[in-house]
């Protein structure tokens, strides 16, 4: 087990390595660079640039250089845990992602337990209790809270708690703790505002996984292994905790790999329209204005969060299925 | 029958499964004893209800199935008489009582394990499970006594490197040493009866061999009362006292070994010996059929219910059912070759 964990570690820099060449290559694909978006910015507002200045500033980021050669040079760089600097903002990116990191990750560890906390008790009452009125209530929900998108539903319940509660649910603060230095009022603030965007986050995702949940429940129900833990003499509510929804777990527990990066970049939609502060709109506008060097460390990030995540989820697999752990 | 009490009495019991196609009665009025000790089989075709009465037995029977009437009178340990038809499934009693003093061993050995526990674990659970039988002086057992008693009972099944096997899982295990470990389980709480549903069909035949031997010993040494299920008359052969003879639910003779295999009064049942390939037989001959096949279970036929593939039919046979009656010396048969009661409708 430790050997097959410290192998995964190993191919773990050989993968980032792979990993930043291609979104490198792929940040590079767009038409023009940072400086003709930034030309036409100034352009549509009316103020001009030489065309001295550009060629100085082109020179000055490196953009005048081959594509390998500004890959190593941001290589190298990174290799020193030099993120860069922010063409658009001027400062230094790891500064940038680092401010919005913390929250980002916040709140989607809080919507993945929120996720799980609601879709795993509900997948499990389905199964045992197939095509009671509960059952049929919680299916139309997952299928309503699966089929609409989550911006749709960020709109339908802001636009809800506005007009009946007269509530400003977006951001993460109520306006006077936006700028307040941390305290235990501004945390508090936080946790009063994070259920909204969390549950927007986590419903598709809720959904998804109980149903999953229930299929696999059902399915295990029916295994003959329940039927000689219940001629043991088992209760029944014990017994369904300890044998079927064990192994019915596994499949939910390699999802987990997907699952977290997945909650980032879904998060990118909502958290625009729910003005969060967190990475979404930050990897959104530095896509548009091409801001390679900041793109690029969070997609970076990203793809470390995927390969982290996918380590994390068969480890755990590992740890709770004994077929997996015991080698032959 | 003889004077003795019998530890389990099975009367006109009828479950019945609703289905969104129709109602299946997949018992339809069985009836039958065993008596301490004893040795009963049951045989019959797949689908004849088997299965089904021993799960009613335990209050196992899986929606949409329930059990509609009858008594499945079952004698305590501590003497008392209990209805485990009128039991509710998830009640104290009945789990007290399942594991504890009836015992099941599965079909499948190989799924009837849980994967992701070790066999070991699974087993100690059950001694816990009833674990004020092991109770001393107010003690509880501990987890490390059950683990002995699990080490112990392993070899007592014959299980080779028993503290090794403890914490092996099922999918490491031989089919052969599964089933000796389910058996294992079974007598974990030392039941007073114990089911064994086709124990030896998904094993190999010298295996099979194997196991019905220790079967055997087992009912020896403990004295324990078996219920053996099976479509195989050579395994009845070997392994029973008493025989009763299923079809579609209801029970078409019943009788001492000897009785049903040397002298058998209902058709049924010696078309079902005539089946039988012998070793004194013409090769390259077939074997000889039931004509006909077993009717649809929504469309059960009329009056008894094997008298469309029945050699003896008669026209009374499509109109009444014939009640189960003795014919001869503790044999029953339900036909009208031999009596004509039928059952009140």
């Amino acid at each position: 087990m430790t050997r097959y964990i410290a192998q995964r570690l190993l191919i773990l820099p050989f993968l980032m390595v792979i990993y930043s060449f291609v979104i490198f290559l792929i940040i590079q694909a767009p038409p023009g660079d940072f400086l003709t978006a930034y030309v036409a910015t100034l352009a549509s507002s009316g103020s001009s640039i030489s065309a001295d200045q550009i060629a100085a500033l082109r020179h000055q980021y490196g953009l005048d250089q081959p594509f390998l050669v500004q890959y190593f040079l941001w290589m190298q760089n990174l290799l020193h845990g030099d993120f860069g600097l922010s063409l658009e903002y001027q400062r230094p990116n790891a500064d940038l992602i680092s401010e919005q990191l913390g929250l980002t990750l916040a709140l989607a560890l809080f919507s993945f337990v929120l996720t799980w906390a609601i879709a795993v008790p509900a997948g499990i009452y389905s199964a045992t209790h197939p095509r009671s009125l509960i059952d049929h209530v919680l299916t139309v929900i997952n299928y309503v809270g699966v089929a609409t998108p989550n911006f749709m539903l960020a709109l339908i319940l802001m636009w809800m708690a506005f007009a009946y509660f007269d509530i400003n649910v977006t951001g993460l603060y109520s306006p006077e703790f936006v700028d307040a230095p941390w305290s235990f009022a501004r945390v508090g603030d936080l946790l009063f505002h994070i259920w909204l965007p969390g549950l927007v986050l986590g419903i598709a995702g809720t959904a998804r996984l109980s149903r999953i949940m229930r299929a696999n429940l059902l399915d295990e129900l029916n295994k003959p292994y329940v039927v000689t833990a219940r001629a043991k003499g088992m209760r029944e509510w014990r017994l369904v905790l300890r044998y079927p929804v064990r192994l019915a777990f596994n499949p939910l527990v390699s999802t987990i790999g997907w699952y977290l990066p997945a909650l980032f970049s879904g998060s990118l939609i909502v958290a625009t329209v729910m003005n969060l502060p967190n990475i979404g709109p930050l990897l959104l506008r530095a896509l548009i204005n091409q801001d390679m060097y900041l793109a690029g460390g969070i997609l970076l990030i990203y793809s470390f969060l995927t390969i982290v995540g996918t380590l994390l989820s068969d480890v755990l697999l590992a740890l709770i299925d004994p077929r997996i752990r015991v080698e032959s | 029958m003889n004077q003795e009490t019998p530890l389990l009495q099975v009367r006109d019991l009828r479950v019945s499964f609703q289905l969104d196609e129709g109602v299946v009665r997949a018992v339809d009025g069985t009836s039958f004893d065993v008596m301490p000790g004893q040795v009963l089989g049951i045989v019959g075709e797949s689908g004849c209800g088997k299965s089904v009465t021993m799960k009613a037995i335990l209050q196992l029977v899986d929606r949409p199935g329930q059990i509609d009437t009858g008594e499945i009178k079952f004698v305590r340990a501590d003497g008392e008489m209990v209805d485990l038809a009128k039991l509710s499934a998830r009640g104290a009693t009945i789990r007290e009582i399942r594991g504890g003093e009836i015992a099941l061993i599965p079909q499948e050995p190989m799924a009837s394990f849980s994967p992701v526990h070790t066999v070991g674990d699974q087993i100690i659970e059950a001694i816990l499970l009833h674990s004020h039988r092991w109770e001393k002086d107010g003690h509880k057992i501990t987890r490390r006594a059950a683990r002995e008693i699990t080490v112990g009972l392993f070899r007592d099944v014959g299980i080779s490197m028993p503290e090794q096997r403890v914490d092996a899982y099922s999918w490491q295990l031989s089919g052969g040493l599964r089933q000796r470990a389910m058996i294992a389980m079974a007598l974990s709480c030392k039941p007073r009866l114990l089911i064994a549903d086709e124990p030896t069909t998904a094993i190999d035949v010298t295996t099979q061999a194997q196991v019905l031997a220790l079967l055997r010993d087992l009912q020896v040494k403990y004295n324990t009362a078996i219920i053996f299920i099976t479509h195989d008359l050579g395994v009845i052969a070997q392994m029973a006292s008493y025989v009763v003879v299923m079809y579609l639910g209801r029970v078409m003779e019943q009788g001492p070994v000897d009785a049903i295999f040397h002298a058998p009064k209902h058709p049924y049942t010696r078309a079902l010996l005539r089946s039988i390939p012998s070793m004194y037989g013409q090769t390259r001959v077939a074997l000889p059929v039931i004509s006909g096949t077993l009717p649809h279970p929504f469309n059960r036929p009329p009056g008894c219910a094997f008298h469309p593939r029945c050699a003896d039919v008669m026209p009374a046979c499509s109109v009444g059912v014939p009640r189960l009656l003795p014919v001869g010396d503790d044999q029953l048969a339900s036909c009208f070759l031999h009596h004509d009661e039928a059952e009140p409708v």
